[in-house]
């Protein structure tokens, strides 16, 4: 029993102080309002005050914190990206993980399991070499491993996939790891709160003003609120945000979907992706198989759900694990995903002065939170690109300088 | 058997055939048609299962599917759902979720210590210091999860089937049966679904007694089963609606996908249980449990019984309790409810006591009184069976799904669907309607309409059929010192649970249910949500619109993986010349979802056998399957113009009966395929494209074709044409031998196109070179293939003719520097990277691509170079993907690379920083060990720079055979 439960002996639950605030009334300007209460929006508002001391800030959230992307994700965090530009951000945000329980004070549930993208193919396994050499080369924990080895780790997995297509190799990559979605929000918000930031929920930006080319505020449903700097971390909302300021983008909107199946003691330990089967799996603390696959086929603002995608995915996994056809699926869901070209994300300042923008998560932003909260708070801070982002901004497509990601990101998460 | 009842009028079991079954090691037996719980429970086995975090004794609750209390695990599959699994012979069950046995768990120690585990505990700890984690986080996920996966299970699968109807109606209680009869009445087709084994829904357990709806019941029944035009599919459940009135069944047999044109949900209403202290003793459960226990299975719920009531479907109950000589010892009225069963529970002699307030229930393992207050009075009554009917929630799933809006109506105390998405209809209770009677009529308005849009007919404004009192209790919440009430059996959630989340600021319904867990169990909400919300409600001062609700995702039950998989459908495309490789016994790869001859062993080794296909087309003639390659044919009037734009090389100004490289970018102006168009007529191109890009092209062309407005027709010939490549010095002369076609060089040139007979059969040649010698590309539709291919390989054998698979034609490219897409271009490469400038005409006014391509030819920064490698030893030998480092920076890596004996040299293609790419200029490769070796970068083609040998002199070709 670890020493910190105990004081729940005689102090009760509810006398613990409030992760987020009350409702109150929104003041009637903040130096900073970031809008979008997920990982990212809670995470920049954290290390402005953290870091840099700016509390003055408001975060806007239409629906609740992390109800988002952020509470849909299915928590893969890893590092073992394609470009040295990818690789040394999302090192980085590991790195930020694994002291995020303490710095927080609230258990994350950061839980390092190790991570197989499957190959089944020639091409699949000269681009797993690839990331493994780019890994490698800037020090990540990457490596191709042969069948054998694989089968030693997860010995339950049909390493023939049904006779068809068997598996060649994969890239294994020790540091891969999951986390509680929630609590990293709430982590973040809670500090953020701590430290004076105000939270404000069910609170939805409709408009950004701006005078001169300079951004001067927002209007939301429960009025205007004054603001120089205005940062958006939307996620999949993102082309409605920058439609306010004629902001072009070209970000395009996908479903992304996952679903769980009842749970079940633990027998999964490892993380496998299969890009060829389009899955990929882990099992969550609470002993469901989390499962998801690639975006859906077309663009969609939308969070349903549909049945070919349990359909496809379920086929599939039957392929690695012929077992699973035993269990059940308890519940899907999906989120929208805000796709870039080059599967890189898009980060930092823009054309309109004191508007920042973080977006273009897509498939693979949760792994990121850490990372884009600091690196933007210090954009935001500085008026200037944080180092690890300069890569990632926006004027790249206009200069087509990319970031190649594909690779490396599109069924991988 | 200590609590079976006598027969029941419509008991579903076969008391002439038995089943016997082990639970717990111990032998149980029931009869034949029972469900594995209504076999425990009469042999008074009432402990069966334990909770989820402290492993409380858990009995029957809801007797529904989605009463995970009563989850088992059987020796070939985890969470049975003991409820509505029939009790076969030979059964061998246990109870999930125990440390030792049920009977001894030592998981019930967690209950003692439960005050240091406050609601999201697991939050607020084991993680410092960090290293012991890992070992905190197995001890918890041993702790949750319910059934054990045996990972040497067998696959199984079921196939599925496809349905159509005009109206599906979901739920076959008194208002779906009624909707699907008035919907067939009006001549459209009708299904009627029901998760039940048995259409009647609560017909067959709450009126069990009452003869007026037991003719309605008759009625109805025999209606639906004497119409042509409904198809009952009973025992099977919605498991999402999809939109479009597309619907997902689970069946035993499989899952059922289903398209109606109007769905009528008429899924009714869960029980909601009552949260006080011990509310989950065994003994404690819903009423509507208790009667469907006696009416399906004629088991007793207890043998006396107190019941706690909160509208007239408690005081059925009772009487029905009574009926069959159980004890009544009281009822617990939470209000005054009045109506014709109150009097009748009341002439009967049972106690009932108004305006109840329960303490709590008491018992150590097994529910033994009750104890409540009336006024200031205390009471205690001791009793086996607490039978809760305090309210009802809406089995809303298919509407939440559908789009529809839910509101709280304050007459009903319940959520109804205040709007409705088109085409989707709900009644009988899930629309408020009580009453039997109206529940009839609301399900005949209901399945009118929905035919009637079905039919394309106004439909009639509905009747308001809604209850005019309630019947839930607005607050069935009991809060106890001492705690212990339960909100979510799922997750042994209490009252103080729910407090703490909302006073830890988890205040929104959403934030409660991730924070607590209150409806992520297994059971998804359906007997927590309702009273989740209501307790949030009253703590935050809002009303039930105003906290709103979690969202009903799909599943409606967790749905069988094996069903929802399906059959294993992995189409394997063969070529039409599969035949012949398998003679040869060629070595297959998968290219996409096609088998490809790799090689044909020959020699000893598989290098040595790919070696010999190389030198064959390099010296005297090979040939290869080709078939593989995506084929598109493009005709109508803005053909040309539409080849224009999909492609960077101009194409309306192609004469006909000539080819030319077609290479595609995307928008953004990275290469995305390549292959050949030739031009047949004026209006009509035919054009390959990369083997694994066929669909993807396909897909993209279609898209562009109407985003362009263009008149033109774009057919996918992948499948329908049979393709093989016949190349080497001796080509022609094979190619002479099997076609009238006049094949000299100035009638048949190089890069041109011909339709002849080939072997008497029409096929199309294009003398094209990708490995780089004399050749042609045959093409014909793939019943005639093979007849060609082995007529070449008969007049070939006199030259020595091979067939040659994909290796040897990689090797064969890579010695004339030609891409594959795909392998030396990556995600962001153009044209201009992949050194490649001349297949790109910027004077077109637009091509896809184009305006990027147009910056992006001054910004040039990697190139595709062709290098040889300086070391010859074996062990030197980079592979794909290995990286070229330059001062310790990344300056590009090796897309291609082979040992060419034609050359006798390691050649390769490299992507490189353009500063490096200059001839000459030496690369260190870095090999996978972490060695490096040098390599030079040299001029591609490797092999013939001239391309000499693909348009030879007819007179001296040949000569090397
Ligand atoms: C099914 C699925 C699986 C995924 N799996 C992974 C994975 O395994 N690993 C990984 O790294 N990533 C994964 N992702 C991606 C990841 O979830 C996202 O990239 C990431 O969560 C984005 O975080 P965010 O804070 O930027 O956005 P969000 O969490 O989406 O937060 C944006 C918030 O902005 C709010 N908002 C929008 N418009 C307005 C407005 N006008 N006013 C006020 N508020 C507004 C929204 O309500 C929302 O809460 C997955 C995504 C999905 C959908």
């Amino acid at each position: 029993m670890p020493l910190r439960l105990l004081k729940y002996a005689w102090k009760k639950s509810e006398d613990e102080p409030r992760f987020f605030p009350d409702e109150t009334p929104l003041k009637k300007a903040y130096d900073v309002v970031i809008i979008g209460g997920g990982g990212h929006g809670m995470a920049c508002a954290y290390y402005l005050a953290k870091e840099h001391g700016i509390t003055n800030v408001a975060v806007l959230e239409q629906g609740y914190i992390g109800g988002g992307n952020t509470g849909r994700n299915t928590t893969i965090v890893r590092s073992n990206y394609l470009t040295s530009e990818g690789v040394k951000f999302y090192d980085e945000s590991l790195k930020l993980f694994e002291d995020l329980s303490d710095d927080f004070d609230l258990n994350i549930f950061y839980s390092t399991r190790g991570h197989f993208t499957l190959a089944h193919t020639d091409s699949a396994m000269r681009t797993m070499r690839w990331r493994a050499e780019v890994n490698k080369h800037h020090g990540i924990d990457s490596e191709v491993v042969d069948v054998e080895t694989i089968q030693k780790e997860v010995p339950y997995m049909d390493m023939s996939c049904n006779g068809q297509h068997p598996v060649m190799g994969a890239l294994y990559h020790a540091p891969g790891s999951v986390a509680r979605h929630d609590a990293v929000a709430w982590g973040y918000a809670r500090g953020a709160q701590q430290r004076g930031v105000e939270i404000h929920q069910k609170t939805r930006v409709t408009d950004i003003k701006t005078k001169g080319g300079k951004v001067v505020g927002v209007e939301t449903d429960r009025g205007f609120v004054e603001a120089k700097k205005v940062i958006s971390m939307v996620a999949g909302s993102t082309p409605r945000i920058t439609e306010m300021l004629e902001i072009e983008t070209p970000i395009e909107i996908f479903p992304l979907q996952a679903c769980v199946t009842e749970p079940v003691k633990p027998f999964m330990d490892t993380i496998v992706v299969s890009g060829s089967l389009h899955v990929y799996v882990s099992q969550s603390s609470r002993g469901e198989l989390v499962m998801g696959a690639s975006v859906d086929p077309a663009e969609l603002h939308s969070t349903r759900s549909t049945l070919d995608f349990v359909e496809g995915l379920t086929d599939q996994m039957m392929d690695l694990f012929p077992f699973t056809s035993r269990l059940k699926i308890m519940r899907q869901w999906a989120g929208m995903s805000d796709i870039t070209p080059d599967f890189a994300p898009i980060m930092g300042k823009t054309d309109v002065e004191g508007f920042y923008l973080d977006a273009g998560w897509g498939t693979w932003g949760f792994k990121a939170t850490p990372v884009s909260g600091k690196t933007m708070a210090y954009t935001v801070a500085n008026d200037t690109p944080h180092e690890l982002i300069k890569p990632f901004s926006l004027s790249r497509y206009a200069d087509f300088k990319l970031v190649g990601e594909k690779g490396a990101a599109s069924v991988g998460h | 058997m200590k609590l079976r009842l006598a027969p029941q009028p419509l008991e579903w079991i076969d008391r002439k055939s038995s089943v016997s079954f082990t639970f717990e090691g111990q032998t149980v037996s029931g009869f034949k048609g029972d469900v594995i719980s209504s076999a425990l429970w009469a042999q008074g086995r009432k402990v069966v299962g334990r909770s989820f975090k402290y492993h409380r004794r858990r009995g029957l609750l809801s007797f529904a599917n989605h009463d995970i209390n009563a989850l088992l695990q059987a020796e070939d599959r985890p969470n049975v759902r003991a409820d509505v699994v029939q009790a076969e012979d030979g059964m061998s069950l246990t109870a999930v979720n125990t440390f030792g046995s049920l009977a001894s768990d030592k998981g019930a120690l967690v209950e003692w210590i439960g005050k240091f585990l406050p609601v999201g505990f697991y939050y607020r700890a084991f993680y410092s210091p960090k290293f012991l984690f890992p070992k905190w986080e197995r001890l918890i996920r041993e702790m949750a999860g319910l059934g054990k996966v045996n990972t040497d299970w067998s696959e199984e699968r079921k196939p599925k089937r496809y349905l159509h109807c005009d109206v599906v109606v979901i739920g076959a209680g008194p208002s779906g049966m009624a909707a699907a009869i008035a919907a067939a009445k009006q001549g459209v087709d009708v299904c009627l679904i029901d998760e039940n084994p048995y259409i009647g829904g609560s017909l067959d357990y709450q009126y069990v007694n009452e003869d007026s709806q037991q003719l309605n019941r008759k009625y109805l029944k025999e209606t639906v089963e004497s119409m042509p035009n409904i198809q009952v599919i009973t025992s099977s459940y919605v498991a999402g609606y999809y939109g479009d009135h597309w619907l997902g069944i689970n069946t035993p047999d499989g899952l059922i996908k289903l398209s109606a044109q109007a769905v009528v949900v008429a899924s009714g209403v869960f029980e909601q249980p009552a949260v006080f202290r011990n509310n989950d003793l065994p003994g404690v459960m819903n009423a509507s449990a208790a009667q469907r226990l006696m009416a399906r299975y004629a088991v007793a719920p207890c043998k006396e019984a107190v019941i706690l009531t909160a509208n007239p479907e408690g005081y059925r109950a009772a009487l029905d309790l009574h009926k069959n000589g159980l004890v009544v010892k009281a009822i617990l009225d939470t209000g005054k409810t009045a109506g014709e069963s109150v009097v009748q529970a009341k002439s009967a002699g049972i106690p009932v006591f108004e305006n109840a307030v329960l303490v709590e229930a008491t018992g150590r393992k097994q529910l033994q009184g009750v104890t409540f207050e009336v006024g200031r009075l205390q009471h205690h009554l001791s009793c086996d069976g607490l039978l809760m009917s305090v309210g009802w929630a809406p089995a809303g799933a298919p509407l939440y799904q559908a789009g529809a809006k839910f509101g709280y109506n304050y007459t009903l105390e319940q959520l109804l669907p205040v709007e409705l998405p088109e085409g989707v209809f709900a009644c009988g209770r899930i629309n408020g309607v009580f009453e039997i009677e109206d529940r009839i009529k609301d399900g005949e308005q209901a399945g009118t309409a929905a035919a009637q849009t079905v039919l394309g007919k106004e439909a009639l404004a509905p009747v308001d059929y809604t209850a005019k009192s309630a019947h839930s209790d607005p607050y069935p919440i009991w809060p106890h010192p001492k705690g212990k009430e339960f909100v979510d059996f799922d997750e042994d959630i209490q009252i103080k649970d729910l407090k703490g989340a909302i006073a830890q600021g988890f205040d929104n319904i959403e934030l409660m249910k991730r924070f607590s867990t209150i409806g992520m169990g297994p059971s998804q909400g359906k007997h927590s949500n309702m009273n989740g919300i209501r307790i949030l409600a009253k703590l935050t001062g809002k009303t039930i619109d105003q906290t709103g609700s979690t969202t009903a995702r799909p599943m409606f039950h967790p749905t069988p993986v094996s069903h929802l998989a399906g059959m294993r459908f992995r189409p394997e495309r063969l070529t039409p010349l599969h035949s012949f490789h398998q003679q040869r016994n060629a070595c297959f790869m998968e290219a996409g979802s096609w088998l490809r001859p790799e090689y044909y062993p020959t020699a000893e080794t598989r290098e040595a056998s790919i070696a010999e296909e190389v030198s064959a087309v390099r010296n005297s003639v090979g040939l290869i399957d080709v078939s593989t390659l995506g084929k598109l044919e493009v005709f109508g009037r803005d053909a040309g113009e539409l080849m224009d734009r999909l492609y960077t090389m101009r194409m309306s100004n192609m004469n006909v009966g000539a080819s030319r490289y077609a290479l595609m970018v995307d928008e953004t102006g990275v290469v995305i395929d390549d292959g050949v168009a030739v031009r047949y007529s004026e209006e009509h191109f035919y054009v390959t494209t990369t083997t694994s890009t066929s669909d993807s092209a396909y897909r993209l062309i279609q898209k562009k074709v109407i985003e362009w407005g263009l008149k033109v027709t774009v057919l996918n010939r992948t499948g329908q044409i049979g393709a093989m490549n016949l190349a080497g010095p001796n080509s022609r002369k094979i190619l002479a031998q099997l076609t009238d076609l006049d094949l000299s060089n100035d009638a048949f040139p190089y890069l041109a196109m011909r339709r002849a007979q080939v072997c008497g059969v029409e096929a199309t040649l294009i003398r094209v070179g990708f490995v780089g010698e004399l050749g042609y590309e045959i093409h014909t539709d793939s019943q005639s293939a093979l007849k060609i291919w082995a007529s070449i390989m008969e007049v070939g054998s006199e030259y020595g003719i091979k067939p040659f698979g994909v290796e040897a034609q990689r090797l064969l490219r890579l010695e004339k520097g030609h891409i594959i897409v795909g392998q030396d271009t990556d995600g962001l490469t153009n044209p201009f990277e992949a050194n490649m400038p001349w297949s790109v005409h910027l004077k077109k006014p637009y091509f896809l691509g184009k305006p990027s391509l147009m910056k992006l030819k001054t910004l040039q920064n990697r190139t595709l170079v062709g290098f040889e490698l300086l070391s010859k030893a074996h062990k030197d030998m980079p592979l794909e993907s290995n990286l070229l480092i330059e001062n310790g920076a990344m300056i590009g890596r090796v897309t291609s690379i082979g040992r060419s004996a034609t050359l006798n040299k390691v050649i390769g293609l490299a992507m490189v920083e353009t500063a490096f790419s200059e001839e000459n200029q030496v690369l260190k490769i870095k090999l996978t060990d972490g060695r490096f070796v040098d390599a030079k970068v040299i001029k591609t083609p490797f092999y013939d720079p001239q391309g000499l040998l693909q348009k030879p002199d007819e007179s001296n070709e040949g000569e090397a055979a």
